[in-house]
């Protein structure tokens, strides 16, 4: 899932205190799962601005609203009716929610009211890592399941490099070394003889260096 | 045991202080409460492992975000006791009680009253 961090309430109070009828958007997806953007977000977020208002002596309007998600057409479609009654959305969903839902209502200012992070699992409840950055080629089946990319600092295809301590990375007593962690894997697996062969230069214009990306598949497209 | 404790104080009971959640500290406040305690059972002592400790985390989360909004943190407390502690339960009553007196009403209730005239 994408994994977001809720931004500091004094961060949102400067964003909207200028506004008078304000429409906090939650998303039902990965923001609900990290406990970021979903609808009980949403109540304490939407509950903090009226009070601020209230200790201002504003009048303000504020509004919940939590969408199935943010990131297709047919769930922000259900607020088409409803977003010309106010003068800012703050959308708790992913960064991806807050731009689709500015492209779609351009007059309206939507503001961001999560930091999104990466995609990431959940480890425990409240901690969250990262596991993919979406590079385009996956090399997960050559590297027992662990991604290089992801999880060693360095990104490095063979690896480890000389930072590798005990099956630490250098760059943190707590950081595993992704390839510490692919040796052992691979081993578990019986699969060894993966580690020897080399991986050779990626391409790396799938990835963000290749600017901005874009899928279309003609096989599902209508 | 007939105890006396202010009369101005409004229970509501929960199963576990575990229920408690960060927005029904935050709209009592919003509806005019002047201050809000979670009474949970001793640390280490609940029935639950860990409901009183979780309460214990979202009432700091609810002090942070009145602090923000201007409505003052100080206004949540959190205390433990026992089923049993009967004149404790008295104890803080009265001492939150004292303690939001001093610092006055919910500013929310005089500053609607402000914008109504």
């Amino acid at each position: 899932m994408i994994v977001a961090d809720k931004k500091p309430i004094e961060e949102i109070i400067d964003e909207v205190k200028d506004f008078q009828r304000i429409l906090i958007a939650g998303c039902n997806e990965c923001v609900t799962v990290c406990e970021a953007g979903g609808k009980k977000e949403v109540g304490i977020l939407a509950s903090a601005l009226r009070m601020y208002f209230m200790n201002q002596g504003k009048k303000a309007q504020i509004d919940e609203v939590t969408l199935e998600r943010q990131c297709d057409h047919e769930y922000l479609e259900e607020i088409r009716t409803v977003i010309d009654q106010y003068d800012a959305v703050v959308s708790l969903a992913c960064g991806v929610g807050v731009q689709f839902m500015a492209e779609k209502y351009t007059k309206t200012p939507v503001l961001p009211g999560v930091n999104t992070s990466f995609m990431g699992v959940t480890e425990e409840r409240g901690v969250w890592s990262e596991r993919c950055q979406g590079c385009g080629q996956c090399l997960l089946a050559s590297t027992g399941g662990i991604c290089p990319i992801s999880r060693c600092a360095k990104r490095l295809l063979n690896g480890p490099c000389g930072g590798s301590a005990q099956g630490k990375c250098e760059i943190s007593k707590e950081l595993p070394c992704a390839w510490q962690l692919i040796v052992d894997r691979l081993k578990e697996l019986g699969k060894m003889e993966e580690y020897e062969k080399i991986i050779p230069i990626k391409d790396w214009s799938t990835e963000r260096a290749g600017g901005p990306r874009k899928l279309v598949r003609e096989d599902v497209r209508q | 045991m007939r105890l006396r404790y202010p009369g101005n104080i409004r229970i509501v009971r929960v199963p576990c202080t575990g229920k408690v959640d960060v927005l029904h500290i935050l709209h009592a406040f919003e509806k005019g409460a002047d201050g809000v305690y979670v009474v949970g059972c001793l640390e280490g002592d609940c029935k639950f492992q860990s409901g009183n400790l979780r309460a214990r985390k979202r009432v700091q989360q609810a002090r942070a975000i009145l602090d923000a909004v201007g409505t003052g943190g100080e206004r949540v407390e959190m205390f433990n006791l026992s089923s049993g502690e009967g004149p404790r339960f008295a104890e803080y009553a009265i001492q939150i009680t004292e303690k939001i007196k001093k610092l006055g009403p919910n500013p929310i209730k005089a500053a609607s009253k402000r914008m109504a005239a």
